[in-house]
């Protein structure tokens, strides 16, 4: 049962704002949420005038598109801005778009920004609730809810899980969110990228770290593999992409270290046959379509708790 | 502090609706239950229960949550948020008669968010509001088709149904 009945900011900036009955409270609303995708029409009527603003300042596909559909299915009305076309382009600075934004009195706004802080800056100047959709190397809140709703749903529990998290460690605000939430439900998190692209000070939060996949993987429960960026592969962190699957990669041989009711998982977009290999990708252990569905329940659950305002002290 | 219903008064009433219902329609076919959350949840399950025993049908039942639908849920600028239940019709609801069944029917605010709710899941042949309780003070044109009892209210009062599923008791108590 969860002890929470409201969350304490009006707005989602980070995981590590929320505590666990907090957390627990997004997953179990989720988990309600989730029931409106099977219906024949697939909307309630919750957030009808209500008006959410999408503010992307770097390209985003499927966390976009994520959030949009879970406005809608709650029948906010939604505009979106990205940054091409946009004045952003024209030389804008943050603090001018959120003050005319502000003008537009919306209720919401989900921000992506290359910046780490970006959104807490917006929260200053703008009345609306702000919702992280991931900034800079910092925080992605709700990729970290939605990932933890799927290791729910596959494992029943949080507590005692071995998640190991392999890949770019150090430009990973999926990282970062995921270590700060699991660890506070209690999960154990191993962390596993080349020595170039390990932050330093991981494991003060917690964390086990390694350069070994091997290691990393032995006994675990969950593993997430993080996505490696080509524009990082200039040889400045990595010397090439072959070098790095052989290193790095997850294929079904090495998955065998791992629990053998392991599942996969992957936030997309992945780059087959560099982190990890097709047949992990599509085979029995991937939940990463679960994670895609998932991120919907679990944004539709932030939207609806965050329109309620702040819990009463 | 009037206790207006024991367990086994409540008992009773919930096996004569049943009867009711079974006279009404000519047995259970195409019939279909549906509980609201929290406490229509367990009442429809009795009801289920008494249908079975007394027609051999096995009457499938859901459970709605109407949280989502309420039409004072976004009127208060700030405030949490009321907690969200899984809703859960694992059945279609096309053309079937559905028993809609809550534990108070007060303003009928509730029922008329659950119609919406359940419309959006099919279209139903017909449907019909079972309740445990009438305690009037209708603000829309709502009434109930199956009562268990009309219990005479002030607007000051309030009307606490205890189940033993939920509360660990059965009776009917109204309070103020």
């Amino acid at each position: 049962m969860t002890s929470a009945t409201a969350l304490r900011s009006r707005h989602l900036l980070g995981i590590a704002d929320l505590d666990p009955s907090e957390i627990e409270l997004v997953l179990e609303t989720a988990l309600a949420m989730k029931e409106i995708g099977t219906r024949p029409i697939k909307k309630v009527p919750t957030l009808r005038g209500r008006t959410i603003i999408n503010l992307f300042f770097e390209p985003s596909t499927r966390t976009r598109m994520s959030f949009e559909l879970a406005e809608k299915r709650l029948s906010a009305d939604t505009l979106g801005m990205t940054t091409t076309g946009s004045s952003v382009s024209k030389g804008e600075t943050l603090a001018d778009t959120a003050r005319t934004l502000e003008a537009m009195a919306p209720d919401m706004i989900v921000m992506r920004h290359g910046a780490s802080g970006a959104p807490h800056q917006l929260s200053r100047i703008c009345r609306a609730s702000i919702i992280n959709a991931g900034d800079g190397m910092h925080e992605h809140p709700t990729q970290a809810l939605l990932d933890a709703l799927t290791m729910l749903e596959r494992k029943r529990r949080l507590a005692g899980l071995q998640v190991a998290i392999i890949g770019d460690l150090v430009h990973s605000r999926v990282l970062r969110s995921n270590v700060l939430l699991l660890t506070r439900m209690g999960a154990a998190v191993r962390a596993c990228g080349p020595a170039t692209l390990v932050p330093p000070g991981l494991d003060r939060l917690g964390v086990r770290v390694t350069t070994s996949i091997d290691e990393a993987l032995d006994g675990a429960d969950v593993v997430m593999m993080l996505r490696v960026q080509h524009e990082r592969m200039s040889g400045l962190f990595l010397p090439s992409v072959r070098e790095y699957f052989t290193f790095f990669g997850l294929t079904p041989a090495r998955l065998e270290r791992a629990a053998p009711d392991v599942i996969v998982m992957h936030p997309g977009p992945m780059n087959r046959g560099v982190e990890i290999d097709s047949e992990v990708a599509d085979g029995p252990w991937s939940v990463i379509l679960d994670q895609v569905a998932n991120g919907v329940a679990v944004r539709m659950a932030v939207l609806y708790l965050l329109a309620g305002g702040e819990a009463e002290a | 502090m009037a206790v207006v219903m024991d367990a086994d008064r409540m008992a009773r009433t919930l096996m004569r609706i049943a009867h009711e219902i079974l006279e009404r329609h000519r047995g259970a076919d195409g019939l279909a239950l549906v509980g609201i959350r929290a406490r229509g949840v367990p009442i429809a399950a009795r009801l289920a229960a008494h249908l079975r025993d007394l027609a051999g049908a096995d009457v499938p039942t859901g459970a709605l949550d109407i949280t989502l639908y309420r039409d004072d849920l976004m009127r208060h600028a700030v405030g949490p948020q009321p907690v969200i239940r899984r809703t859960e019709i694992p059945f279609s609801i096309d053309d079937r008669l559905i028993l809609l069944v809550d534990d108070v029917l007060y303003t009928g605010r509730t029922i008329r968010a659950a119609l919406d709710a359940l419309i959006d899941f099919g279209r139903p042949r017909a449907i019909q509001l079972v309740v445990l309780v009438d305690r009037g003070h209708r603000e829309l044109p709502i009434r109930a088709d199956y009562v268990g009892r009309n219990i005479p209210t002030s607007r000051q009062q309030s009307v606490q149904v205890r189940l033993r599923e939920i509360d660990g008791r059965d009776e009917v108590e109204v309070e103020g």
